[in-house]
């Protein structure tokens, strides 16, 4: 009965019993957030991992923007099929960028940490127009709107200038040319000046 | 214990049970939002054609699905009996009718600000924290504002000791401050923008994202909602609960051990493996726990168990019980890592937050409204106690359907993604996985529109109920209510 009355005294003092759950719950977190902020232990370096480009940026707004998460993960895990499927497993410093992780937690579409490159541009239009047309089976939703989205050029650099207040390294110039690196990469190779920005975000 | 004092106290005090009364309709207003859009979203996974862009897209919906039902639904459903309990057991009115009133409407703007930036695509993208910096912030303001009324109230209190379902409302009220403050850490693009970039990325954000996403379930959806099972199951029972040590080892064990289980879903991820490995540890470990509450609730009933058979009522909240103890076990398997390599990114997730939200959550919350309607409106009964028992059935059935759809569908998909043929290659395109889901997503429509339909019955007995309705047939000639299966008790004791 000891234990009993003792606790009793946390419930007749209400202030004490706040104060003693406040402790409590916090020291799970505190052990396991707290230590992976020393990021050297965390995060492997990799070659090559750099920002992203301004227009890379605004595709991975619209990706949060329409919920991609909720069916897709980036987030290959350290498993045989998994690696078959989809390639090497996915790396700490993959994601270093993202404010916030895409890693996701349910597939109802397969993984895309590595679909890059994997299917050419005009097959993407097609499957974004209607995803059905190129893979029937497909339970996508259709997003053709996105045709007629027009990005926020003008605007840019104010994402680049928050992003570089949580840490992301944006360098004066990128911030600058943010607006004109998005319409540049967007206009594409052959019909614009590309070296100033693959001077900026030239993968290393 | 102290629930049986208040009783006789009623003059003494005025309560304030306006402001329940209005978190008690919300609760049923959002609740059938809720599902209705979980039905709908179901059945846009096996009919694309349901997608309606740019707005009714399953991306910009499911996040609408999980909000209405956590925080609109549950969350409101909280409130009012957090509201309630309170007050009985404290023998207290809340403290600053104004500031009662401003949790309440305030709480409200919060869940139309946040259910109108999902359609029109402002999301944070992480999961149950969607809403952006500026919800967030008024979030903040009516939810200080909550722990205040609730603290004061308790400080105001008449009863010397604390009853114990104010433990679980009061660490509910304080950890959810702590996760939605810690997890909503972010930088707004500009204060004329909706965008907001996080602080953190990349493995510091999922692990900060799941600390804050787990807890959202063992904080929101456990914690308060055991404040119900400890208040009103003595209640409607009429039996104290059954170990009052228990009850203290239970509390502060589940509070200690929670917030510990994060990682878990972050299995064979980036995240260092000894976070990995403590996840899953103390995740475990919970299932003590989690059960010691289960007993306590259920064999609250002992000596009492024949009320089973009579109130459909009672029966709602130790069903609701029996889905916990299921769930809390689930759990615990799919955080072990072997089990989750399958698990993890399949309908099985799906499934067990399901047998959680609908069978635990949804029916104590169901439970708890059929005793507080009649309570708050003055009511002997509610209007059908056969309609509870209809209600009981046919949310059942639905939830049976659900989760048995999405066991089989979830592991057969983590099957097939793992298969391969004789030569070593992999059996199964991803697409082909997709193919073999369609029946049990048609089967999951099903489950959710019984579901919504039970609900719907539910609503329906309390509009009569408040309307001062009482069905013909369940009252006997002096007007107190008859019990709902008088009948098949007496031919079975006959027999």
């Amino acid at each position: 009965m000891n234990f009993v009355k003792k606790h009793g005294v946390l419930e007749r003092n209400s202030v004490l019993l706040l104060i003693g759950i406040i402790i409590v719950i916090l020291i799970g977190g505190i052990v396991e957030i707290i230590p992976l902020f020393r990021k050297e232990t965390v995060i492997e370096p990799v070659d090559g991992m750099r920002p992203y480009t301004p227009l890379e940026l605004t595709g991975y707004n619209i990706y949060i923007r329409e919920g991609c998460y909720n069916c897709h993960s980036q987030q290959i895990r350290a498993l045989r099929d998994e690696v078959v499927r989809y390639g090497h497993y996915s790396l700490a410093a993959e994601s270093m960028y993202d404010h916030p992780f895409q890693w996701g937690s349910k597939r109802t579409g397969p993984d895309l940490a590595r679909v890059g490159g994997k299917y050419s541009d005009e097959w993407h239009k097609g499957h974004m127009i209607n995803p059905r047309d190129l893979v029937p089976e497909s339970i996508m939703p259709t997003y053709s709107f996105l045709m007629n989205n027009e990005i926020d050029a003008h605007n840019m650099y104010r994402h680049l200038k928050a992003l570089r207040v949580v840490g992301v390294p944006y360098s004066d110039e990128t911030v600058e040319w943010a607006g004109k690196d998005a319409l540049v990469q967007a206009t594409g190779e052959p019909r614009v000046d590309t070296t100033g920005l693959l001077e900026r975000y030239e993968k290393k | 214990m102290n629930t049986d004092t208040v009783t006789n106290s009623q003059e003494s005090v005025e309560y304030n049970y306006d402001v329940v009364k209005l978190f008690v309709i919300a609760t049923c207003f959002w609740g059938i939002i809720g599902m209705a859009v979980g039905v709908f979203i179901a059945l846009q996974m096996a009919f694309p054609a349901f997608n309606l862009e740019p707005y009714l897209t399953f991306g910009r919906l499911r996040p609408l699905h999980t909000s209405a039902v956590v925080f609109a639904f549950g969350g409101n459903a909280l409130f009012a009996t957090s509201y309630f309990v309170v007050q009985r057991t404290c023998r207290a009115r809340l403290w600053n009718d104004k500031l009662v009133s401003f949790t309440f409407w305030g709480y409200q703007a919060f869940i139309v600000i946040a259910a109108l930036g999902y359609v029109l695509g402002v999301t944070q993208a992480k999961e149950y924290a969607e809403p952006e910096w500026y919800a967030d912030i008024w979030l903040t303001i009516v939810w200080v504002s909550y722990l205040l009324v609730y603290m004061m109230t308790i400080v105001k209190r008449k009863e010397p000791h604390l009853y114990v379902a104010n433990w679980f409302f009061l660490s509910f009220i304080i950890t959810v401050a702590v996760l939605h403050l810690g997890n909503n850490i972010q930088i707004p693009v500009d204060w004329r923008f909706a965008k907001s970039y996080s602080a953190f990325s990349g493995v510091q954000s999922a692990m900060i994202q799941w600390w804050y996403g787990h807890n959202a379930v063992g904080f929101f959806l456990t914690s308060g909602f055991l404040g119900m099972v400890y208040y009103f199951i003595p209640k409607r029972a009429e039996r104290p609960v059954y170990s009052y040590r228990l009850s203290i080892i239970h509390f502060w064990s589940l509070i200690f051990i929670y917030i510990w289980a994060g990682p878990h879903h972050l299995h064979y991820t980036a995240l260092p493996d000894w976070a990995q490995t403590l996840g899953m540890t103390f995740s475990i470990i919970l299932w003590m726990p989690s059960w010691g509450g289960m007993i306590n609730g259920m064999m609250t009933l002992s000596g009492a168990w024949h009320k089973l058979q009579k109130d459909p009522v009672l029966r709602f909240m130790i069903v609701a019980l029996a889905f916990y103890g299921m769930s809390t076990f689930e759990g615990p398997l799919m955080s072990i890592r072997s089990v989750n390599a399958l698990s993890h990114y399949t309908d099985w997730t799906i499934g067990h937050v399901h047998s959680a939200a609908l069978g635990w959550v949804g029916f104590i919350t169901f439970g708890a409204l059929y005793y507080l309607i009649p309570v708050l409106w003055k009511r002997k009964e509610v209007y059908s106690l056969k309609l509870v028992n209809v209600h009981l059935w046919i949310a059942t059935i639905g939830i049976v359907l659900y989760i048995t759809a999405m066991w089989v569908s979830g592991i057969m998909q983590g099957l097939m993604w793992r298969a391969y043929d004789d030569l070593g290659f992999l059996s199964y395109s991803f697409v082909e996985t997709v193919v073999a889901m369609h029946p049990f997503y048609v089967i999951r429509v099903i489950g959710g529109l019984c579901f919504l339909a039970g609900a719907i019955i539910m609503v329906y007995n309390f509009y009569r109920t408040i309307k001062g309705d009482v069905r013909a047939g369940e009252v006997d000639k002096d007007g107190n209510p008859r019990e709902a299966q008088t009948t098949i008790t007496q031919t079975r004791i006959a027999g």
